[in-house]
């Protein structure tokens, strides 16, 4: 039965979080303002409040699904502050995702504890990952890791990174496999850090593997074949993307959600109040800016919905994880833009924080995909085209 | 919960109705916007599949299925991909129906609703529209003033489909500060129907002008009764079936503009391995699932007995904004031939613009 209408214990753990988000945005301005400092795993106040687990006991047939909720849990965090959260937890890096999506079940048994970091990005190559130089070679019962990788979301608070490299540089894409590598490892060193635009208190790391030596069972699903070119073995690897990318598409709608709240209590103090019963004609230039803007957080908010849908399902969600990603990018964009445009002057004033989210969710058009790369994905599947076809 | 999941049955009803869609309304939906009329062959076809009967309850003389707003909207998804104009003169008298079935008394479904379950069913239209600019659907200048036990309506009504035809509208009215919706039978003495009005889309849809100048109604003519009706409820059900309807013309104007950009050579390559072109498609795709999902929300809030107002708002303005700007799209993927009345593309083009002012036409 089709409905979109959250179930009353749903509503109760997002209630909840929305409730710790809010302690966590206290801290918001301060972990911005200090882009070196980490928030701590826990903040002081995260006592006062259920644990995650138990608010999530007892779910049954007519609750969302994991996935569901996972992305409107994550949005309800990031509501608070992207980075800022008052438990990080362990387990909740884009590497975890990756390892739910692609592990076996005993390296998800083994590795889920950690906070796992994704490094793909390196200095010659991003939305292009067959340009992949970072190599593994087996050896004995060990691969080691040669290369760099750059842009690493968490990485320097990451307990572990699930790394892509090549095991064959001949076979292009089909070589291309991910590795679980934990911190400490000899030869596993975190470089430098980025100074950014935004989500500030979220480390961006740099790394260098000079022959790192690691297990070969840290193979991440534990295929060592080179499938043939176009043969679809690098979809495995893709894979990891299928539920990272609504993961941060949810992310960016969170913030966005916390931009357009702030926006309309605003309007609201000011005596402009939002109505939808009429048409444009009748409302002031803001407010009809200001619906529209609420309807693309909707828009977007759903397309993520239908990804991880698909995902509780079982089924493909290839192109959805990318339909998803491309709106979201964009409309967290327009909405945080629109939403100063709106409040003028005060928008921009650090006093509050519209213009940090306006910085913040700057990144969800970028990682895990550009909407370059998501249009790309988007637009292969629709046209049958294979990458040589269209690229 | 959240849910994607149609039920067997609703899979079994797109099925049906996308097969309709494809042999009975594509294949005349050009030369029934040539020609600005509609074959009454292909209105006897399409009262055959029960559109309205089936969610009439049985005492009426329907099928007695529960009505759901969410099965509408795939039914009126599928019928738009076949020919948006048609969709809506098959589905305006609808709206009538289930505006009656969901607000009248019971002798006013007693004697309306049975209409709607014969072989011949009845033709009948809401009438929101007027003819101003800056035209508010909740801001209606037709009025009616109390004569006694009854009313006198005044005022003029637009874009009214199947002016030519129905035998009785429902005129949205502001009654005594509120609004409220009255059953006018085609012949009521004052009531003058225009001509087929000529529209730059939806030209085939037979759309009339209903002046009504003082025309005296009895009491029982008020929908609902003394209680009246909730007009915002009718008109999110009317802003969410539009909704649907544009996501169907959306859908068709993207299904087929991927083949022609396949077809299409320039510079030794399809224009689709262009990313200016493959992106511009992409977004196509992305916009239309967006709305189906907003169309959804609303349909299932209506569905479920929830307050549709905003998320049905929210449905129609989006689908209109999106489904224009791919209708636009479309043409500029077929470059000249977008604009050749041999291809689809400039009626939809027309249709889009059309179908994203209106109010009242159709509802789920």
């Amino acid at each position: 039965m089709i409905d979109f209408e959250l179930s009353e214990k749903d509503r109760e753990v997002l209630g909840k979080l929305r409730e710790e988000a809010l302690v966590a945005r206290r801290y918001a301005r301060y972990y911005d303002e200090n882009e070196h400092e980490f928030p701590p795993d826990e903040l002081p106040e995260a006592s006062q409040f259920p644990d995650f687990m138990q608010l999530m006991a007892g779910r049954g047939k007519g609750d969302s699904g994991m996935g569901v909720m996972s992305m409107l849990v994550t949005a309800a965090q990031t509501w608070g502050d992207y980075s800022v959260r008052m438990r990080r937890g362990k387990g909740g890096g884009l590497g975890n995702a990756a390892l739910r999506a692609a592990g076996t079940p005993e390296q998800i048994a083994k590795w889920q504890p950690l906070t796992l970091a994704m490094a793909i990005t390196e200095p010659g190559c991003g939305s292009d990952p067959s340009r992949v130089q970072t190599s593994a070679v087996l050896d004995g019962d060990e691969w080691v890791l040669n290369g760099e990788k750059i842009f690493v979301t968490t990485g320097c608070r990451a307990e572990g990174v699930v790394v892509w490299a090549t095991i064959d540089k001949s076979a292009g894409r089909g070589g291309i496999k991910s590795f679980l590598v934990e911190k400490g490892t000899p030869g596993f060193v975190v470089a430098h850090k980025e100074k950014k635009l935004g989500i500030r208190a979220d480390d961006t790391a740099a790394y260098v593997f000079k022959d790192c030596r690691i297990p070969r069972s840290n193979l991440l699903g534990g295929d060592e074949s080179i499938p043939k070119e176009n043969s679809g073995g690098f979809k495995d690897v893709m894979k990891t993307f299928n539920m990272t990318r609504p993961l941060v598409s949810a992310i960016g709608l969170g913030m966005a959600e916390a931009a357009l709240d702030f926006t309309r209590d605003q309007l609201a103090s000011a005596g402009i109040g939002v109505e939808y019963g009429s048409g444009m004609h009748g409302q002031p230039a803001v407010v009809e800016r200001f619906l529209r803007l609420e309807t693309l957080y909707e828009a977007a908010r759903l397309t993520i919905l239908r990804a991880a849908w698909l995902a509780d399902k079982g089924k493909p969600n290839n192109l959805e994880s990318s339909v998803c990603k491309a709106k979201t990018g964009a409309a967290v964009r327009e909405i945080t833009q629109g939403c100063i445009e709106i409040l003028g002057p005060m928008g921009v004033s650090r006093e509050h924080l519209l213009e940090k989210w306006f910085r913040d969710v700057r990144i969800t058009d970028i990682y895990e995909g550009t909407g370059e790369i998501q249009r790309m994905i988007t637009a292969r599947a629709l046209l049958g085209y294979t990458r040589k076809e269209l690229n | 919960m959240i849910s994607f999941q149609p039920t067997e049955e609703q899979e079994v009803v797109r099925e049906a109705m996308h097969d309709f869609a494809r042999s009975a309304l594509r294949p005349v939906a050009r030369e029934c916007d040539e020609a600005s009329k509609i074959p009454e062959p292909l209105l006897a076809q399409a009262a055959e599949l029960g559109l309205v009967s089936t969610q009439i309850p049985e005492a009426f003389g329907g099928g007695g299925e529960p009505r759901s707003p969410i099965t509408n909207a795939i039914v009126a998804e599928e019928l738009a991909w076949g020919d948006a104009t048609l969709a809506v003169a098959v589905l305006a008298p609808a709206a009538f129906a289930f505006a009656v079935a969901d607000h009248g008394t019971e002798e006013q479904k007693r004697a309306l609703l049975p209409g709607f379950c014969s072989d011949t069913p009845a033709s009948a239209a809401i009438a929101f529209v007027e003819p101003i600019p800056t035209f508010d659907a909740l801001l209606p200048r037709t009025k009616a003033e109390p004569k006694g036990q009854g009313f006198v309506l005044s005022g003029v009504k637009s874009f009214v489909p199947l002016g030519d035809r129905a035998s009785h509208f429902l005129v949205i009215a502001r009654n005594n500060g509120g609004l409220d919706a009255f059953v006018v039978p085609r012949d009521a003495e004052g009531l003058q129907i225009s001509q087929p009005e000529k529209n730059l889309g939806l030209r085939a849809l037979p759309s009339g002008t209903l002046t009504l100048e003082r025309v005296e109604l009895p009491g029982s003519a008020r929908l609902g009764g003394a209680a009246g009706c909730d007009v915002r409820r009718m008109l999110a059900h009317s802003r969410a079936g539009l909704a649907a309807v544009m996501v169907g013309l959306s859908r068709a104007v993207l299904e087929y503009a991927v083949p022609y950009a396949k077809d299409r050579v320039a510079f030794d390559q399809a224009i689709a391995q262009k990313q200016s072109i493959a992106f511009r498609l992409a977004d196509m795709h992305i916009e239309t699932e967006a709305t189906r999902w907003l169309t959804w929300t609303a349909a299932a809030d209506l569905e479920h007995g929830r307050d549709a107002t905003r998320s049905a708002h929210q449905a129609r303005a989006y689908a209109a904004e999106k489904c224009m700007w791919i209708a636009d799209q479309g043409v500029q993927v077929l470059g000249g031939h977008g604009f050749i009345r041999e291809h689809p593309v400039e009626m939809w083009y027309r249709n889009a613009r059309t179908l994203g002012v209106l109010e009242g036409t159709v509802a789920l």
